[in-house]
């Protein structure tokens, strides 16, 4: 019999280990032969942990499991959640960058292969680099990191520079609130982030990548650290990659806990082991980044979706989505939600379907306030704007943004004034410190918010004033966006900040 | 972290910082080996790294002050992190946090007493599905409760 059961940090989080020691104490106290293969999570985190029983007629799904529970189990007794394919969470979706997370052993290459891993990069070693980035610039794949840049484009511009020496750099930095997808894909899919680097290489002429990867995710560190180690032995990663293409390495480095590092030059200079400090554009990192050399900067899910990409070929993958927004998003459904977890989806669903059909509303069974879409940064999104698309422009056009695509949600309950006051205070503590609108402004939004809070009406206006003066006179988007989230609860529940509907508009 | 941390002789700096010197970016490679071995940077690593980087100590301590993860004083024996990040607070991360400092009588970034344990605010582990999360040294916890974090400290002799 073999058992399959996820080893991401949320399923560790829910107590796994104990269900991966029950399995095996039971076993061996009946005597029987069970193999434990650990693998990456299906992102169904309200079922975690999760475990899959083959007993030779395919794999059916249990969960969430508890120690207790494991007798039943291997009685076959347990009821079950039938193939995971066929939960409705995970039928609705199109799986194309998490493909294989949650399906495969994360460190065996075999089960990569098998499961069409390295196709992509056997395509991209018969093509020339211009045809390469041209395959990126006609999926449509726009960054997934925050920004939305063209994908393509940016590697093009890197591929055209200049220079003796070009990088890769993956921003591992997946700071927002609410997203998990990147830590997520690490963990259980990390293969495919280092073949989406070694393409990426390929197309703009870089031997060298590191991963930018945060410290409060060790188990990402430590798997990534393994991945790139069997990469090396199996010739994926070295002098010639998969024995005959070009030289390209990989170096994982640990972030030291500060979000701005996620700002792409703020993170160049911390790689470089200098103050995360944002660095004014231009120059763009493109031309001169990492160590002034011409680099791509680009988020995990960016490069972790470019080996599908050239397996299945670009115009697969634009045939999703809506508008400009090609392909698939990784949708993060996190908060207060009674089913949470990855759902990754063609652009397009509208924001109220994921959050009241596919989330199935809060956990609480309170009704749903408002939504925060795109980390920190993003702007709360009330049910009043749930017919939203879920696709970049529609998003701007909406007075929001989807960002690294993590989803928050709140019940009822949620103290509006109290978010923005934390978005302040946030922007506060992490503030880079080279802009006064950001750095100084934040904390005097903080004392604001507090004087609405105290019941001083007349500084609301102040909060107005000081959040264009954020939004206008801030060099990154960590003092510039802040004004999101602060201006959105302000609009859409003015109520809460003393104010009538008529006054906040 | 380890229970016991071992005082830094400057053979053992040395060697520490030799490990990563050659690396492009050195710094905070080094920095984390020597937090990870002493549970801080110790201040008689300075002069060391700024010799072996070519670096004034004036950039060093403005590199080791910007980054939350670096400390000059060593913490408790276990440092427990509590996420303050908005998907735990939609599950009530503030109330639980406010019990918990309550009751160990300390604020954020404090050590209780009997030096067992540092309570550090984070932003967001990555568990924003099954908040509140917290993590105890480097073991991470899901849909944290006041029991499950009473048992943890428990565990860590708090
Ligand atoms: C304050 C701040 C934090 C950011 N954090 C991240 C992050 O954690 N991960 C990420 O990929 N991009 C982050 N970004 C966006 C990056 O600057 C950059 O746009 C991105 O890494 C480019 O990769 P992409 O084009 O693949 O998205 C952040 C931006 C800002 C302003
Ligand atoms: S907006 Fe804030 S974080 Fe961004 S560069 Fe300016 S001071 Fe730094
Ligand atoms: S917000 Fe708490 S773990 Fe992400």
């Amino acid at each position: 019999m073999k058992i399959y059961l996820s080893q991401d940090s949320a399923a560790k989080a829910l107590c796994a280990e104990d269900v991966a020691a029950a399995i095996r104490a039971e076993a061996a106290a009946r005597g029987i032969a069970v193999e434990l293969v650990r693998t990456g999570s299906y992102g169904m985190v309200w079922l975690e942990p999760l475990a899959e029983i083959d007993r030779g007629a395919g794999r059916e799904a249990f969960g969430p499991l508890t120690p207790e529970d494991v007798p039943a189990l291997l009685d076959g007794t347990l009821p079950g959640l039938g193939p995971v394919a066929e939960i409705p969470f995970f039928k609705r979706q199109t799986r194309l960058t998490f493909a294989r997370c949650g399906v495969i052993d994360p460190l065996s290459l075999d089960d990569y292969e098998a499961h069409g891993g390295l196709a992509g990069l056997r395509r991209a070693l018969d093509m020339s680099a211009p045809e390469i980035v041209a395959e990126v610039t006609s999926s449509g794949l726009r960054g997934r990191g925050g920004a939305g840049f063209p994908t393509g484009i940016k590697w093009d511009t890197v591929r055209k520079a200049q220079g003796d020496q070009k990088y890769i750099v993956c921003n591992a930095d997946e700071g927002d609130s609410g997203t998990f997808a990147d830590r997520m894909i690490m963990e259980g899919d990390p293969f495919s982030l280092i073949e989406g680097m070694v393409i990426a290489g390929l197309g703009v002429g870089a031997d060298k990548g590191y991963v930018y990867l945060r410290s409060e995710y060790p188990d990402a560190i430590a798997v990534m650290t393994r991945a790139v180690e069997l990469a090396r032995a199996a010739g994926l990663l070295g002098r010639a990659v998969l024995g005959c293409g070009p030289s390209f390495d990989i170096e994982i480095r640990k972030g030291a806990g500060a979000y701005v590092c996620g700002e792409e030059t703020s993170l160049l200079n911390s790689l470089e082991g200098k103050r995360g400090v944002v660095r004014a554009k231009p120059p763009l990192p493109a031309l001169e980044g990492l160590f002034g050399k011409p680099t791509v900067v680009n988020n995990v899910i960016s490069l972790a979706t470019v080996p599908v990409i050239f397996e299945r070929g670009a115009a697969h993958y634009a045939s999703f989505g809506i508008g400009r927004s090609r392909g698939t998003v990784t949708l993060q459904i996190a908060g207060n939600v009674a089913r949470g977890g990855l759902f990754e989806t063609g652009f397009g669903m509208r924001l109220g379907e994921v959050v009241e059909e596919i989330a199935g509303g809060t956990a609480s069974g309170r009704p749903v306030k408002a939504v925060q879409v795109g980390g920190p940064l993003g702007a709360y999104m009330p049910v009043s704007q749930f017919d939203t698309p879920l696709g970049y422009e529609e998003f701007d056009g909406a007075g929001g943004l989807i960002g690294h695509a993590g989803l928050v949600v709140f019940d009822d309950s949620a103290d509006m004034l109290g978010m923005a006051r934390f978005a302040m205070e946030f922007c506060a503590v992490e503030s880079c410190g080279k802009c006064t609108p950001c750095r100084i402004g934040a904390v005097r939004g903080v004392e604001t918010l507090d004087r609405i809070a105290a019941g001083d009406g007349a500084a609301v206006a102040l909060l107005h004033d000081l959040c264009a003066t954020m939004k206008d006179g801030s060099l990154c988007a960590l003092g510039g966006f802040t004004p999101y989230p602060v201006m959105s609860a302000l609009t859409h529940f003015p109520q809460e900040f003393g104010q009538s509907r008529e006054a906040a508009e | 972290m380890p229970v016991a941390l071992p005082d830094a002789t400057e053979d053992e700096l040395r060697a520490i910082i030799a490990r990563h010197a050659d690396l492009e970016g050195a710094l905070l490679p080094i920095l984390h080996e020597l937090q990870e071995t002493y549970g801080h940077i110790p201040a008689a690593s300075a002069p060391l790294i700024c010799a072996a980087l070519n670096i004034s100590k004036a950039e060093l301590h403005g590199v080791i002050s910007f980054y939350h993860d670096f400390r000059d004083a060593p913490a408790g024996r276990h440092v427990l992190k509590l996420c303050r990040a908005e998907a735990c607070k939609a599950v009530g991360a503030d109330a639980l946090a406010e019990a918990l400092l309550r009751k160990l009588g300390i604020d954020w970034h404090g050590t209780t007493g009997d030096g067992a344990v540092t309570i550090e605010p984070v932003y967001c582990l990555g568990l924003c599905a099954c908040g509140p999360a917290a993590m105890l040294d480097e073991q991470v916890v899901g849909r944290a409760d006041a029991e499950k974090l009473d048992r943890l400290l428990a565990g860590a002799g708090a």
